[in-house]
């Protein structure tokens, strides 16, 4: 993968730098290409996806988009270089409508170019297009996640990278998201997603990454990575995987 | 009699509706109640009297009366200029204390600097100006009657104002690229930012727009009563009162709120001794705190 | 001599007295976080409550029980309790923010009510002949400010000492605990609105007693003795001490005090009579200058918080 859009290698990074939760780890993700990082709780899967988003302070290592170093880049300013991040949870702004939302994707654009945009998000999310002047906190679970899609891709950008796209909805939205994003790496753009859903993420996935305690643990094709056993161990749950340290008093 | 409460009540109202759209946007957007805004109304106030002493210097007939109306083209100048002034002041406050405590300190920390802040403010506006009341013209102006209440034609000019400036800014929040920003970082700052949205430019926003309507709100405050140093201070209440109960980060709320606690500040004085009528907001406050704290149009956490 | 000793004795006073209100406001602020902007006013109803407890009795004003200066005290800081009970249920179980507006709310509410209930408070003249508890046993007014300065250190004392075990016992760790980490505290069971208001009220009723003792040693009470400035003033001594450290919030109150009345002396020989309002706007610029540069440049006062707290390391 040496044309890789986006290659991280060896990213320390974490919250407080005496104290990271990533510790070196690297990933790698080409145009057209769908890639999962699945790991059990704790391991730092969002950390990485929040570190290469601008979100989480890197204080070593570095992160690469087509050559060009964007470790620690202010998160604002990632959009306009074609990177869309859309987090876990609260991914939409309620208060605001749907076409407000959209508008919000335009942050990066300028002024111009973004009606065209609209109609494109329209046209591949018709049922935004019925709610355009909604406010999106009445929508669905599987609706809010399309918004917050569509509102990710006005920019256009290069590289997506999704928090857990499928949690909290059911079976059959949870696999409607998957083939969109499936359908975003068709059209070229490069998707990097955490998911707990580690199956279903990797039947749409051409890679996965195994992240255990802030480190790689494995790496592969999906399919490869989901037939392995010990995969299953690590983080399917078969048999207690990892021991964390149990929860400590509020006062020590 | 009740009449002329009402009127008077929607008058100072609409003061209170203008400071404390302000404030309510620095508690929704900067998120820490500033103690500090009602000083930027007594900022406004006394810069706008100092230019309006420049243009009157320059010309004398640019202080001659617009038509009914109490003052001239001097106030009108020198308060679009007190609203600049007032922006650059809130800017560089947010420059020297708040911004440097944003983030690393303690929220609430914040709420206790923009307290030393309004007490400096305060205390330098008593020193360049002592304690005295001032007034911006000593044109006496004759009350219109309209049915049963006599209002001052400067009364009308301060709620038709009021009103434009609502919609202006209504028509910015909702139209303007950096409206819906500003909505936008309000409700999720995080979201925005990975959005695309560059929050310190909203923040700056948020100063200039809360700053401006301060002064104004100052300057009008100075035309229908008088400046006095302590003319935030008095006005601290009235104006968390008006964004409490509108629910804080609602501009709509923060105008009706600001009508109720004018509303309720001038009818009390029909049923409880005047010397407590600047008890009224905090009774407001309190009763909204007990029954519903996510105001008159929050939405229920 | 004498005279350089009369004055720290009065100096003294004074200044412990504004330090026991500052013990109050390093419970609410330093150990539990809470934002008291109303310091002043739970000080005036301590204050009140004493002058009405213990004063002589006259006609046209309630009170004047003439009861012993000790219930004096004791009535000031329930009542000072009382009066932070009405705000803290109110407001704790929201955001913090609202205590602030509260308690600001709360102290100029009874300001107005110190100025205008004639009936209660004796109005702008306010009450007077309030007797000082050391002027029986003590002769001249050197040995009585002695003794006077015998009973604030002693009150100061209790409330030191009552302060640092309680901050130390179990009640005492959880408060911290709140203030570091809601969500961990209530997770193992505690009730963080309950805890956050028995140590409001409680730091409320310490502030009333130095209402209390206040008024028992100038002998009257008005409403211009508690104003607004008087919450910057505690405020400024906790921040320069260091807050949540007892020994701290002593020493930035005796020095918050020194400079003050340096400052107001100097001032008043700088500026013309005339200008009064003027001078004492610039004593309360310099203490304004002092509280924001303390904020921005040494956050932690003279003397920083101990560290008793393990360190939360936050996902």
């Amino acid at each position: 993968m040496s044309g890789a859009l986006l290659r991280a290698e060896g990213v320390v990074a974490g919250y407080r730098p005496d104290s990271p939760i990533l510790h070196g780890v690297s990933a790698e993700v080409g145009r057209g290409e769908v890639v999962t990082i699945i790991g059990p709780n704790g391991a730092g899967k969002s950390t990485l996806v929040k570190a290469i988003a601008g979100l989480v302070a890197v204080s070593d290592g570095s992160i690469r988009l087509a050559g060009n170093e964007i470790a620690n880049t202010p998160a604002h300013r990632l959009p306009a270089r074609g990177v869309a991040y859309v987090p876990q949870t609260d991914n939409v702004f309620g208060t605001l409508t749907v076409h407000e939302n959209l508008r919000l994707g335009a942050a990066p654009l300028p002024r111009r170019a973004a009606a065209r945009r609209f109609d494109a998000a329209y046209a591949a999310f018709p049922v935004l297009g019925e709610r355009r002047d909604r406010k999106a906190h009445v929508l669905s679970g599987g609706q809010r996640q399309m918004l917050a899609l569509a509102r990710a891709l006005v920019p256009e950008p290069e590289l997506i990278l999704l928090d857990e796209p499928t949690a909290g909805l059911a079976p059959r939205v949870a696999a409607e998201v998957l083939a969109l994003v499936r359908g975003l790496a068709a059209r070229g753009v490069a998707v990097l997603m955490v998911e707990q859903n580690a199956r279903a993420a990797l039947g749409v996935s051409d890679r996965g990454y195994v992240l255990v305690e802030g480190r790689n643990r494995l790496e592969g094709r999906a399919a490869e990575i989901a037939a392995n056993a010990d995969l299953g161990a690590v983080f399917l749950g078969r048999r207690p995987p990892v021991r964390r340290p149990a929860p400590r008093a509020g006062a020590g | 009699m009740f009449l002329q409460h009402v009127a008077d009540g929607i008058l100072s109202g609409a003061i209170i509706s203008l400071g404390a759209i302000g404030l309510t946007l620095t508690m929704r957007i900067l998120r820490f109640a500033n103690f500090a805004h009602s000083e930027l109304l007594t900022w406004g106030a006394y810069s706008a009297l100092v230019f309006v002493g420049f243009f009157m210097a320059m010309d004398e007939a640019l202080g001659g009366p617009i038509g009914p109306l109490s003052f001239g083209w001097a106030l009108v100048a020198a308060a679009v200029l007190a609203g600049g002034l007032t922006a650059a002041v809130a800017l560089l406050l947010d420059r020297v204390v708040f911004a440097r405590l944003r983030g690393h300190a303690g929220h609430m920390t914040l709420v206790f600097a923009s307290f030393g802040v309004a007490l400096l403010v305060r205390n330098v506006i008593l020193m360049g100006f002592g304690p005295d009341p001032f007034y911006y013209s000593n044109e006496l102006q004759i009350a219109v009657r309209v049915g049963a209440v006599r209002v001052m034609p400067d009364q009308i000019f301060v709620l038709g104002l009021t009103a434009v400036l609502v919609v202006l800014l209504h028509l910015f929040m909702t139209r303007s690229r950096t409206g819906v920003h500003m909505r936008a970082v309000a409700e999720n700052p995080s979201l925005a930012r990975t959005s695309g949205v560059d929050v310190d430019a909203i923040v700056r926003w948020t100063w200039v727009i809360g700053a401006t309507g301060a002064a104004v709100a100052g300057v009008l405050y100075g035309l229908t009563v008088q400046l006095r140093p302590e003319l935030g201070f008095s006005l601290i209440l009235p104006l968390f009162a008006a964004a409490i109960l509108g629910g804080t980060g609602s501009l709509y709320g923060a105008v009706i709120g600001g009508l109720v606690v004018g509303l309720s500040e001038n009818l009390s004085v029909m049923v409880i001794p005047s010397g407590y009528k600047p008890a009224v907001p905090f009774l407001l406050i309190l009763a909204i705190l007990y029954f519903r704290p996510q105001g008159l149009f929050g939405e229920p956490r | 001599m004498t005279g350089v000793f009369s004055y720290l004795v009065f100096f003294l006073v004074i200044a412990l007295i504004l330090g026991v209100a500052v013990l109050g406001l390093n419970l609410q602020w330093g150990f539990t976080g809470l934002f008291n902007a109303g310091v002043a006013g739970f000080m005036a109803v301590g204050g009140y409550a004493a002058a009405i407890l213990i004063g002589p009795s006259r006609d046209a004003v309630a009170g004047g029980f003439e009861l012993p200066f000790v219930v004096g005290l004791a009535g000031a800081m329930a009542a000072a309790g009382a009066a932070a009970a009405v705000v803290g249920v109110a407001t704790l179980r929201l955001r913090e923010e609202y205590l602030a507006v509260a308690t600001f709310g709360i102290a100029i509410s009874i300001q107005l009510v110190a100025l205008n209930w004639e009936y209660l408070t004796g109005g702008t003249l306010g009450l007077i002949g309030i007797p000082n508890p050391a002027a029986q046993l003590a002769d001249g007014p050197l040995a009585r400010n002695v003794l006077y300065l015998g009973i604030v250190l002693a009150a100061a004392g209790l409330a030191y000492a009552g302060l640092g075990r309680i901050v130390q016992s179990p009640w005492g760790r959880t408060l911290k605990a709140i203030r570091e980490d809601e969500t961990a505290a209530a997770s193992l069971g505690k009730n963080p609105v309950r805890l956050r208001l028995e140590a409001f009220v409680l730091g409320s009723a310490i502030m009333g007693l130095a209402g209390g003792l206040y008024v028992g040693f100038i002998g009257y009470v008005s409403p211009f003795d508690f104003q607004p400035i008087l919450t910057f003033q505690i405020w400024t001594m906790l921040i320069v001490g260091g807050s949540a450290n007892n020994r701290g919030a002593l020493l930035g109150a005796v020095l918050v005090w020194a400079i003050w009345t340096t400052s107001g002396f100097i001032v008043s020989k700088v500026v013309p009579p005339d200008l009064q309002a003027q001078s004492g706007a610039l004593q309360a610029v310099l203490i304004g200058l002092l509280l924001v540069a303390m904020l921005l440049f040494r956050p932690r006062g003279l003397i920083g918080e101990e560290e008793h707290v393990s360190r939360h390391v936050r996902p």
